[in-house]
């Protein structure tokens, strides 16, 4: 195991007891490693354990068997140093609080100082474009807007690593597309490497370098694809027209259905 | 989304209020026979003499009469005045015994799952205990208490008993308020790394404020309304609910008079929920969520 990954899984089994001795497996010997600075997302069908997978990343859960760590330490320890920032589906922010006290929220728990904290939150305002909005409310913004706060959030304390559970899932689609652009260029500007749990195929494939596809009963990685879509200059609004684009799009959904689609736009047969 | 009238028109629809109070009563006064309606030997409808229902002018025009007889003495106002200030003391020290009662049981089985299974049966059940039932309890066990220089007095037992119905409210509220944080917001305090107490003071306690204002106005109604019925069980004299007993004798030479408490009931009862509305403005940017986005 080397400490030069963002995310080492190995071996990594998670079973939920049931009642009368009926358990579940959520997740069955998964390996999977993320690379710092790697843009990796989960996809696959309702119950194949990706947001399990992300929840024991982030310690919010501990496996039943197998190791996991994150930057050479064990989980726990790297949620305890705060090596990650999460995102959750719903935004989760705190409605009492305004953007900038949302925002600054892991820094001042964590004993950050004042000069220290608006300097941050300022650096974090502009990245997610709301500058502006700095004294409104949760309540006082949309969906999209609500979702780049609690991702300026998760990136107050500089993590190297970013967990995201299906964090556009609520959205639009003309907001989600939006959103993932953005997400790309914060990316590109933070190096950090991101775990990002998603249902949409374009979604998925438009984002990362790799794209991890699950199946349930017993959730397991059944595919990885490369799919590097060139930098984080290129990719834009023009990319999801590419050629490129639909063929790994085709790519990954033969993945999910273990057969190759017929018919499906923009399939190579070379 | 309706919009929030201005002060004023809401002063004016409480006014309102009154008056249609006051015209339903003096309607029926004047419009239904004196006997009542009677129905098979029933009544029905109540009678409408002078003694049954007072006029409501009497009412008030009594306040500002002496309390007995036509000179000297104190008039009417001031003596149900002082006995409402009395009670008032009495109810907002057992209002503040049960908010912080219930409070810590609320906090106690928010943290403890097993002591919410252990506890809030009881918490229920003890509120179907009569207080009549526990008033002369309240009174013998507190007169056996001596501490130092302190000696239980009939006061203390009152403000027990308000106490006794002002905290049940405010622990199942707190309750749901302090489970109210989403799931999401759980775990985000989880990978924040921080323990039960930051964690209660950074999310459970502000996110329980929605629960937590209902539960303390109901909390201040129950205690006034303990404090009336334990000063009648217990026979503490000095407050409203002493008159209320002592001014229902005179029902039927002076109609009006017992009227004159009630409204010192219901002006310490005003004066309780003004005190918690005034807690809620104070507390209100932690009410934000109760505005749907």
């Amino acid at each position: 195991m080397t400490s030069s990954q963002a995310v080492q899984v190995s071996g990594v089994s998670r079973t939920f007891g049931g009642r009368k001795g009926a358990s579940v497996t959520a997740l069955e010997s998964v390996d999977l490693t993320v690379a710092p600075g790697e843009f990796v997302s989960l996809i696959g069908p309702s119950g194949c354990g990706k947001s399990t997978l992300l929840r024991l990343i982030a310690d919010l859960d501990t496996p039943t068997s197998g190791e996991l760590s994150v930057f050479g330490k064990p989980a726990r320890q790297a949620r305890v140093d705060q090596d990650y920032g999460i995102a959750f589906q719903q935004a989760g922010l705190l409605p009492w609080k305004t953007v900038t006290g949302n925002i600054e929220l892991p820094l001042a728990l964590h004993g950050a100082g004042r000069s220290e904290r608006k300097g941050r939150v300022k650096e974090l305002l502009e990245l997610i474009g709301l500058a502006d909005f700095a004294g409104h409310y949760p309540d006082q913004l949309s969906g999209g807007m609500q979702q780049r706060v609690a991702i300026a959030r998760a990136l107050a304390e500089s993590p190297k690593l970013l967990l995201m559970d299906e964090p556009f899932g609520a959205l639009d689609e003309m907001t989600r597309e939006r959103m993932q652009n953005e997400l790309v260029r914060i990316c590109a500007e933070t190096q950090a490497a991101v775990v990002f749990v998603t249902h949409s195929i374009p979604e998925a494939v438009f984002l990362s370098d790799r794209v991890v596809v699950m199946s349930p009963r017993p959730g397991r990685i059944t595919d990885v694809i490369d799919v590097s879509l060139g930098g984080p200059a290129e990719r834009d609004d023009s990319l999801r027209e590419d050629e490129a684009f639909f063929r790994a799009v085709a790519k990954v959904r033969e993945a999910l259905h273990g057969v190759p689609v017929t018919g499906a736009r923009g399939v190579d047969s070379r | 989304m309706t919009r929030r009238s201005a002060p004023l028109g809401r002063l004016a629809l409480g006014a309102l209020g009154i008056a249609a109070v006051v015209a339903v009563w003096e309607g029926y006064k004047a419009l239904a026979p004196d006997t009542g309606v009677v129905i098979g030997g029933t009544t029905v409808l109540p009678r409408s003499t002078e003694t049954a229902m007072p006029h409501v002018w009497d009412m008030v025009s009594r306040l500002s009469d002496p309390v007995i007889g036509t000179v000297g003495g104190d008039t009417m106002w001031q003596t149900v005045l002082d006995a409402g200030l009395f009670t008032l003391k009495i109810a907002a020290f057992g209002w503040i015994i049960g908010v912080v009662v219930g409070f810590v049981l609320a906090l106690v089985m928010q943290r403890f799952t097993i002591a919410e299974a252990a506890v809030l049966p009881w918490i229920v059940l003890s509120q179907t205990v009569p207080l009549i039932a526990i008033a002369p309890l309240v009174r013998r066990w507190g007169s056996q208490i001596t501490i130092g220089g302190f000696e239980w007095q009939s006061e203390h037992s009152v403000a027990v008993i308000a106490a006794y119905l002002a905290f049940f409210p405010v622990a199942v509220g707190v309750l749901r308020g302090l489970k109210a944080p989403d799931a999401t917001h759980v775990d985000l305090m989880h990978t924040y790394g921080i323990g039960w107490w930051r964690t209660l003071f950074s999310l459970r306690l502000p996110a329980s404020v929605p629960f937590l204002i209902p539960a303390l106005r109901l909390a201040a109604a129950s205690a006034v309304i303990g404090t009336v019925v334990a000063e009648v069980s217990i026979g503490l004299r000095g407050g409203v609910g002493r008159l209320i007993i002592e001014y229902a004798q005179s029902a039927s030479s002076d109609p009006a008079k017992p009227w004159a408490p009630i409204f010192a009931a219901i002006a310490v009862g005003l004066v309780a929920a003004a005190f918690v509305g005034l807690l809620g403005l104070a507390l209100k940017p932690y009410r934000r969520s109760e505005i749907p986005a």
